[in-house]
C-alpha cells in the first residue's frame, strides 16, 4: 500500500537525528546525554533519508558501527621474523611459524606492540597494562594453524574516541566536530590470501600475508549514515599516517572496513543488523552503508525482515548482496593462546629495576614522543596564519600540501590569508585535474611565491597572474618574470596610454555612457571590462575605474 | 587423530557447549568456565551437541563406541568439579608468570618458498592449492554418520 510505504526523500536526513533527540529512552550502552545533543546536527543521509511523516508513521533511526582492521607498519610480522611486503613471489615471504608447521612457536615483535600503543594514546583510549592473547578457532584454507590468535577477552586498549569533522549540507564554511567511541583496539594476526578458481573449484593460497600484525580497532556504534562513517575513517587514516604505526592506503588492503548496520524506530530497541564487507574505498563505505540502509528500512517498511547476515558490497552495482560462503553462525570456540604469557606493559611509576630496556615498554616514554595529531596541527595552522578553518582542513587533506603552503609563506610578502586562495582554489584544482601529487606538482613553492611576489608588488593583475601560472604549469623551466615578459602581461604603467584607452571606450559606447550618467551605475563595470579587453588584461580594474568616473563626471 | 584433537580439548577443561554458542563479548569467563553438571547419575551428551561439535570441529564419531569414549571422557574430565575453586582466578596458562619475550623488529626468516611447498600434495606456480572456499558440510538429512544412523 502506498500509504503504508515510507517515502525516500533526499534532504530529509535532519529528520533522522532530530527525531532521536526527541525520543525519551535512548537504548544503548551508557547512555550519555551530552551525545543526543551533539547528533541533533543534521546528518546528510544522501542515500536515501526516511520520513514518514505525511503517512503518520515513525521515523527511522539508522545505527552504523565500524570494525576497522589497520595493517601495522612493520619490518616483519607480529609472531615471526618474516618481512611485511605488499608484493612479492607467492609464498616467499613464510616462515615455518606462518605455515603452521609443526614445532614452531609465537614470539612477539616489540614494534608491533609500540604501534598499537601510539594508536591507543592518540585514540584517548585507556591502556591495559596487562592483555592477554586468545585464538579464534574456524577453518579456512588461508588461515593454516586453522585458528587466530587474537585478544578477545583483555585487549591492549579499551574506552576510546575519535573526534572528526563533518560538513553540513555540503557547504565547507559549514563545518561541526563529532565523536565516535573506540570500544576496544586489539593486536591480532593477519591470514593469508586466497585466489578463487571456480572453473576449475579449486583455490590458490598465498601466505605471503599470513601472520602480518593487525590492530582491529572496534568502534561502537555512533554514527548514523554513510557520510559519518566516511568522514571518521577519513580522520583515522590521517591519525594513523600522521603516528606511522600503519600506512592506512586502503587500496592495498593496509585498512580495511567492515561496517554493521540496522535501522530502528525512536524509543524502540536496536534492530537486527547486517555486516556489510568488502568495502575497498572509502568513497565505497559511504555508499555501501547508505544503500542498506535504505535497503533495510524498505524491507521492514514492506513488511520483511532483517536476517542477521553477512553482505558484501559489489562496487559495480553499487549494492549489497548476501555472502554465501558463511555457512550459519561461526563459533569461533575461543580460548587463551597456551604458548604467550600476558603482556605486561609499564609506565614511568611502574618501571621495573633491573630489566632490560629492550624488554620495557613504557606507556610514557611513548606519550611523550606522539607526534601532532592532525587536530593539533590544524588548530595550529589556523592560529599561525590566520586562516579558517575548513582550509586547514583541506590542507591536511592532501598529503604535503600543508608543508607546500607554509613554504610559499616563507617565500613571498603576501599574506597567508591572500596565499590560501592561490593554494586551494589555482594550485589544487590544478594538480586533481592531472590526477597529481603535490610531489609531482610541476609548480614548485619557489616558483609560486615568486609569482605571488609580482602580483604583490602590482607589476601584474591577478588575471595575469593566473595566466602566467597556466604557462607555468607546463613546467618548461620559466621564471614568473620571463613568462610574463613572452607573453607582454605587464601592467600597464604609463598612466597616459591608460586615459587613452578609456577615452576610446568612452567614446565607443553611447548607449552605455548615457545608462551611467541617468544613475546605472552597474553598467559602469561593462566599460572597465571592455578596457581591459583592450588592455588584454593588463590594466589594473581599479585604477581603470577611477579613471573612467573621472572622465565620465566631465 | 580427530578423537586425539577432541580428547586434547577436553582435557584443557573445556565442557561442550549446550547449544549453538554465540560470539563471546568480553566476559572472561563466558565459553571457558565449566558448566557445574548435577551430582549424582552421569549427564548424558545430548545428540544435539553431538551434531553441533561433528560441526565444529569437522570430526565423525563413527559408531556408538566412539560417542561412549567421549561420554567416557567427559565424566573422567569432571572430577575436577570436586575440587572448590571458590574465590580463586582461573589460570589459562603454567606461563601467567614469565616474561613475554619481545622480539626486535628485524626480517630473520622467510624466502624458502622450495621448503614449504614440498610438504603440499598439490602447487600450482608456488601458489598451494585447496579445495574452494568453505565446502558446505552436506546437509545434516543427507549425512551418513552414526548419529543419523541412530535417528
Amino acid at each position: 500500500m502506498a500509504a503504508m510505504a515510507t517515502m525516500v526523500a533526499a534532504g530529509c536526513g535532519g529528520v533522522w537525528c532530530r527525531a532521536r533527540q526527541r525520543c525519551a529512552r535512548w537504548p544503548g550502552p551508557g547512555s550519555r546525554p551530552f551525545l543526543r545533543a551533539q547528533r541533533a546536527v543534521v546528518c546528510n543521509a544522501r542515500g536515501g533519508a526516511v520520513s514518514a511523516g505525511k503517512s503518520g508513521l515513525a521515523p527511522w533511526i539508522p545505527v552504523v558501527g565500524l570494525e576497522i582492521h589497520a595493517q601495522i607498519s612493520s619490518n616483519s610480522k607480529l609472531f615471526s621474523g618474516s618481512r611485511v611486503q605488499f608484493a612479492a613471489p607467492p609464498n616467499s615471504l613464510v616462515s615455518f611459524f606462518d605455515a603452521s608447521l609443526p614445532g614452531t612457536l609465537p614470539v612477539l615483535n616489540r614494534r608491533c606492540v609500540e604501534a598499537a600503543v601510539m594508536t591507543a594514546l592518540a585514540l584517548n583510549c585507556r591502556i591495559n597494562k596487562k592483555s592477554l592473547f586468545d585464538r579464534k578457532h574456524y577453518f579456512y584454507a588461508d588461515l593454516p594453524a586453522g585458528y587466530q590468535i587474537t585478544q578477545q577477552r583483555v585487549p591492549i586498549a579499551v574506552n576510546g574516541s575519535l573526534s572528526y569533522s563533518l560538513c553540513i549540507d555540503n557547504k565547507m564554511s559549514q563545518m561541526v566536530t563529532k565523536t565516535v567511541r573506540i570500544k576496544q583496539i586489539q593486536l591480532e594476526q593477519d591470514s593469508g590470501k586466497s585466489l578463487h578458481d571456480d572453473t576449475r573449484s579449486q583455490t590458490f593460497v598465498d601466505l605471503n600475508r599470513a601472520g602480518v600484525g593487525l590492530m582491529e580497532l572496534v568502534m561502537e556504534p555512533d554514527m548514523c549514515c554513510g557520510e559519518e562513517a566516511a568522514a571518521a575513517v577519513r580522520e583515522l587514516q590521517l591519525i594513523l599516517q600522521t603516528l606511522g604505526s600503519s600506512q592506512a592506503v586502503m587500496a592495498e588492503g593496509q585498512l580495511r572496513v567492515d561496517a554493521n548496520v540496522s535501522v530502528h524506530h525512536p524509543g524502540e530497541p536496536y534492530g537486527v543488523r547486517t555486516e556489510v564487507k568488502n568495502i575497498n574505498s572509502i568513497r565505497f563505505l559511504a555508499k555501501a552503508v547508505d544503500y542498506e540502509i535504505q535497503r533495510q528500512i524498505q524491507e521492514l517498511g514492506n513488511g520483511g525482515t532483517i536476517l542477521n547476515e553477512t553482505r558484501a558490497f559489489d562496487s559495480k552495482l553499487g549494492c549489497t548482496v548476501p555472502m554465501r560462503d558463511k555457512e550459519g553462525k561461526q563459533d569461533y570456540r575461543f580460548m587463551p593462546e597456551p604458548n604467550l604469557p600476558p603482556l605486561i606493559l609499564y609506565d614511568a611509576k611502574s618501571l621495573p629495576a633491573n630489566m632490560n630496556h629492550q624488554q620495557v615498554i613504557n606507556i610514557d616514554w611513548i606519550h611523550e614522543r606522539l607526534p601532532d595529531l592532525p587536530s593539533v596541527k590544524r588548530e595550529k595552522l589556523v592560529e599561525q596564519y590566520g586562516i579558517l578553518p575548513e582550509h586547514s582542513f583541506t590542507l591536511l587533506s592532501e598529503d604535503g600540501l600543508a608543508e607546500f603552503f607554509e613554504s610559499v609563506v616563507k617565500q613571498t610578502q603576501m599574506k597567508p590569508k591572500k596565499v590560501i586562495g592561490w593554494i586551494l582554489n589555482d594550485l589544487l584544482s590544478y594538480l586533481k585535474q592531472h590526477s597529481l601529487t603535490v610531489k609531482e606538482s610541476p609548480v614548485s613553492s619557489f616558483l609560486l611565491a615568486d609569482l605571488l611576489n609580482l602580483l604583490e608588488k602590482k607589476e601584474i593583475s591577478s588575471t595575469a597572474a593566473k595566466r602566467v601560472l597556466a604557462e607555468l604549469w607546463k613546467g618548461e623551466g620559466k621564471t614568473p618574470l620571463e613568462t610574463v615578459k613572452e607573453h607582454k602581461l605587464e601592467l600597464l604603467q604609463d598612466q597616459k596610454e591608460l586615459e587613452q584607452i578609456c577615452q576610446a571606450v568612452i567614446d565607443g559606447q553611447e548607449n552605455e555612457v548615457m545608462a551611467i550618467k541617468a544613475g546605472n551605475r552597474k553598467v559602469l563595470n561593462k566599460l572597465i571590462g571592455l578596457v581591459q579587453k583592450k588592455t588584454q588584461g593588463r590594466s589594473n580594474p581599479v585604477l581603470v575605474k577611477q579613471l573612467l568616473e573621472k572622465k565620465l563626471s566631465e | 587423530m580427530r578423537v586425539l584433537s577432541l580428547g586434547r580439548w577436553l582435557r584443557a577443561g573445556l565442557v561442550l557447549p549446550g547449544g549453538p554458542a554465540s560470539r563471546h563479548s568480553g566476559d572472561r569467563h563466558s565459553g571457558h568456565r565449566p558448566q557445574a553438571p548435577p551430582q549424582g547419575p552421569a549427564q548424558k551428551v545430548s545428540v544435539e551437541v553431538l551434531e553441533h561439535l561433528e560441526q565444529l570441529a569437522l570430526v565423525d564419531f563413527r559408531d556408538s563406541e566412539g560417542v561412549e569414549r567421549l561420554q567416557k571422557a567427559i565424566q573422567f574430565a569432571d572430577q575436577l568439579h570436586e575440587v572448590n575453586t571458590d574465590g580463586v582466578e582461573p589460570m589459562d596458562s603454567v606461563l601467567e608468570d614469565r616474561c613475554l619475550y619481545l622480539r626486535e623488529d628485524d626480517v630473520t626468516e622467510g624466502n624458502c618458498t622450495k621448503e614449504l611447498l614440498e610438504n603440499a600434495r598439490e602447487t600450482v606456480e608456488e601458489y598451494f592449492v585447496a579445495p574452494p572456499g568453505n565446502i558446505p558440510l552436506v546437509k545434516l538429512e543427507e549425512q551418513k554418520t552414526y548419529l543419523q544412523g541412530s535417528k
